[in-house]
């Protein structure tokens, strides 16, 4: 299982030896590489947002103590396809005070963006997509641009609840966007690379460097890996950090808590109000979508990449056993899933806040929360030197 | 083999992606019927007949914030960069140490500063949204609640199949 992953990674090691942002590393990559994570992310993304949906509809039967879809298909596992399918047949409805070229475009913007964004991403060793030394940057960038699709959908749609949710989703995805991009920060700091996937190979037993659990010195765990190696684990700060990440990536995906851009009750759909049939459907993919990236991208940043949380026990060799490209996948993979069932449980168990209390949670409390982060772990970077 | 470089791979994605949602369209273009009405096609206000077109004045609150995110983000677009080699090994070594205290006090420095700007428009009001202002009853009842004690103590049995 090693052989091809382990030769990619030398090389990968060498286009990573000198200094982080040099131009001429942008391509250091095989075209076969590289082709490999467009040919695995869009066929994933669209094979779990079919899934997701229908979990997202069985976790809030079982929180509400009621079955879900049950009806289509075996236990219901057809539901989404349906619906899709049903979906594809509604007639585009286009009202006639629109802004026509904004109102077709937007729906694109915002998915094309999302989705540009799991070019960063490192789906295993080896296998790191755009393999940019500059990864977390573009990421943050990219992924800003889907506030612009938002802003053209509620103002092209020429509609009072379309364009108040178009307003508050703008706020409120650029107000978190400041603890998102301190907390992702940190990480940064902590880990010396802009690059996700030197950032992954750090937290792992592929790396050469020693790394110190919780940070002490002479614990040094780089041999066991596991999850002792883990950022959150060598770095114990960084649950703080995490904590952070999670919250803002909650808001920036709008989800509940907080959903008030297209809270259903009082703003009808916010700024996807006009909008029908498959149109309609391409802006719940792209919800999906930015929930998928933020937790492949806080499970890259926090918990290991694609990295085995099973340590080495002495003789019992679990992190070398579980160690190879088709493992890094699935461990990544497991790991973005197992935040996404958090974020629905979250959805389904707290009520929505309010805007004033949304304002105040980022600005109030994340920001200065994620700037005295910011301090610690300089500081602790440089003691540890 | 061609070698392609990380933004060629971007343009991939983009193109992958936009390619996607046209297609899809198109596939729905076939299937889907085209039967405009008036009613249909006005703009959705709660079954009322809209009174204006949406584009008006807005609230200068989301200006301010987003001039605040902008000064931010800002901020964070030159952090990022000297995150990477503050604490670069060879660098400290061989300025025995100078080269991280001296960078790190400097960023404190210039992130000391955008603080105050933040403690500022706090100071300001400028974070604090409309908040509701909810307004209890000075109504009483005059059926005491006690009256309702025997029916909020009451225990059911349960049925017996």
């Amino acid at each position: 299982m090693h052989g091809a992953g382990y030769e990619s990674l030398k090389h990968f090691g060498l286009c990573l030896s000198s200094f982080n942002l040099a131009p001429q590393h942008f391509g250091c990559k095989q075209v076969d590489q590289q082709m490999i994570t467009f040919l695995v992310f869009l066929p994933f993304l669209l094979g779990f947002v079919v899934i997701g949906v229908y979990a997202e509809r069985k976790i809030a039967g079982f929180v509400q103590n009621r079955l879900g879809p049950t009806e289509v298909g075996p236990i219901g596992l057809l539901q989404t396809v349906a619906d899709l399918v049903k979906m594809l047949q509604k007639e585009d409805v286009r009202p006639k005070a629109i802004d026509k070229p904004l109102f077709l475009v937007a729906p694109i913007v915002i998915f094309v963006s999302i989705f540009a964004g799991f070019a960063a991403l490192p789906l295993t060793e080896g296998v790191d997509g755009a393999g940019f030394s500059v990864g977390v940057f573009y990421l943050l960038a990219i992924v800003s641009i889907d506030v612009l699709g938002v802003l053209m959908a509620g103002w092209g749609s020429n509609n009072k609840y379309s364009l108040y949710g178009a307003m508050r989703a703008a706020a409120q995805i650029v107000s978190y966007e400041i603890p998102l991009g301190l907390s992702v920060l940190c990480v940064v700091m902590y880990g010396q690379s802009l690059d996700l996937q030197q950032l992954s190979i750090q937290q792992g037993v592929l790396s050469d460097a020693p790394a110190y659990f919780l940070g002490v010195k002479g614990w040094d765990v780089s041999e066991v890996g596991g999850f002792l190696t883990w950022n959150v684990f060598t770095m114990p700060v960084l649950w703080v950090a995490f904590l952070i990440f999670f919250i803002a990536g909650l808001a920036e995906s709008n989800r509940v808590p907080f959903d008030l851009p297209e809270s259903e009750s009082e703003l009808i759909g916010g700024y996807h109000t006009e909008y029908s049939g498959f149109r309609w459907g391409v802006f719940m993919l792209s919800e999906y979508a930015m929930m998928l990236l933020v937790s492949l991208l806080a499970a890259i940043l926090f918990l290991g990449g694609w990295n085995t949380p099973l340590p080495n026990i002495g003789g019992l060799q679990l992190a070398t056993y579980t160690t190879g490209p088709v493992w890094g996948a699935f461990w990544l993979a497991g790991k973005g899933l197992f935040l996404i069932f958090l974020q629905m449980m979250i959805r389904w168990t707290y009520p929505r806040l309010r805007v004033d209390q949304l304002m105040n949670l980022s600005w109030k409390y994340l920001t200065p929360a994620a700037i005295l982060l910011l301090f610690i772990v300089g500081i602790w970077k440089l003691w540890m030197l | 083999m061609i070698e392609l470089s990380g933004f060629a791979v971007v343009l991939l994605f983009i193109i992958g992606a936009a390619g996607f949602v046209v297609t899809t369209m198109l596939v729905g273009k076939i299937l889907r019927p085209v039967r405009p009405n008036e009613e249909k096609n006005t703009t959705y206000e709660s079954g009322e007949d809209p009174v204006k077109s949406a584009w008006g004045v807005f609230n200068i609150r989301f200006y301010v914030i987003a001039l605040i995110f902008l000064l931010f983000e800002t901020e964070l677009v030159f952090l990022f960069p000297w995150a990477t080699v503050f604490a670069n090994e060879e660098m400290n070594a061989s300025t025995d140490g100078l080269w991280g205290m001296f960078s790190l006090v400097e960023t404190f420095i210039f992130i000391g500063i955008l603080l105050l700007g933040l403690v500022y428009v706090w100071a300001k009001g400028m974070l604090d949204w409309v908040k509701p202002k909810p307004q209890k009853s000075t109504y009483r009842s005059r059926i005491p609640a006690s009256a309702y004690a025997h029916i909020n103590q009451k225990s059911y049995e349960k049925k017996q199949a």
